[in-house]
């Protein structure tokens, strides 16, 4: 699956994006097993009112499954027009 | 709809729109542009999510589309690097009747500040930081709602 980051998920991360082997049932399921890997996946995820998250490009919930799932981006509240 | 990093003409954009109207009386357009409250601002850089970016577009779009009496819509949003006073965005919307058009035009608006992929980061004096999200525009939804 891939996962992307943008705005300053990115930067604290360190990537614009990853390809990750998961066997993550959730949202939920991914953020815990992204933040358990290293400091600063813990930081940019530490606060998960400060995230959005959108599954293969529709913004979706915490606790949306991952079966079948592509593409999953995560970032801050977003900012356009 | 477009995302495109080059400017925009305005009045060209405007004008080749309302031409393309059959029927229409009354074409809105709302043009965004980059602010600079207290001189400090160097530049504005906006990254946005190729892919989701044009699905949201249209999506909020046809939602424009299915609830008023349009007869076209157009949105254009820049991303990259941009200074003061560029041209950041456009909306322009068509109808038989002004109220439709001006309507569907804040409609357009409201929804691709907090639902479409950008974001914002202002360079000042040498630092940059990424724009906040304000409430008062997640607010803005619940009118449309």
């Amino acid at each position: 699956m891939d996962v992307l980051y943008f705005a300053w998920v990115r930067e604290r991360i360190g990537l614009p994006r990853e390809t990750v082997e998961t066997g993550a049932a959730t949202v939920q399921d991914l953020v815990a097993e992204l933040s358990a890997r290293e400091a600063r996946y813990e930081m940019a995820f530490s606060d998960p009112a400060a995230l959005r998250v959108a599954v293969d490009q529709k913004l979706a919930g915490w606790d949306t499954p991952l079966t079948g799932v592509r593409e999953v981006a995560f970032f801050p509240p977003m900012t356009g027009g | 709809m477009r995302v495109q990093e080059a400017p925009f003409d305005l009045g060209a954009e405007a004008s080749a729109f309302a031409a393309r109207q059959a029927g229409m009386g009354a074409v809105v357009t709302f043009t965004g542009i980059v602010r600079d409250l207290d001189g400090s601002l160097d530049h504005m850089l906006i990254e946005h999510y190729p892919g989701m970016t044009e699905k949201a577009l249209r999506g909020i779009a046809e939602e424009a589309h299915a609830r008023w009496d349009l007869g076209g819509s157009l949105v254009i949003h820049r991303h990259g690097q941009l200074g003061p006073d560029d041209m950041i965005m456009m909306v322009a919307t068509a109808s038989r009747h002004r109220k439709d058009a001006f309507e569907a035009a804040m409609f357009l608006m409201d929804y691709l500040k907090s639902r479409a992929p950008f974001w914002k980061k202002e360079v000042t004096n040498g630092a940059a930081a990424w724009v906040d999200a304000r409430d008062v525009d997640e607010e803005a939804l619940k009118d449309w709602e």
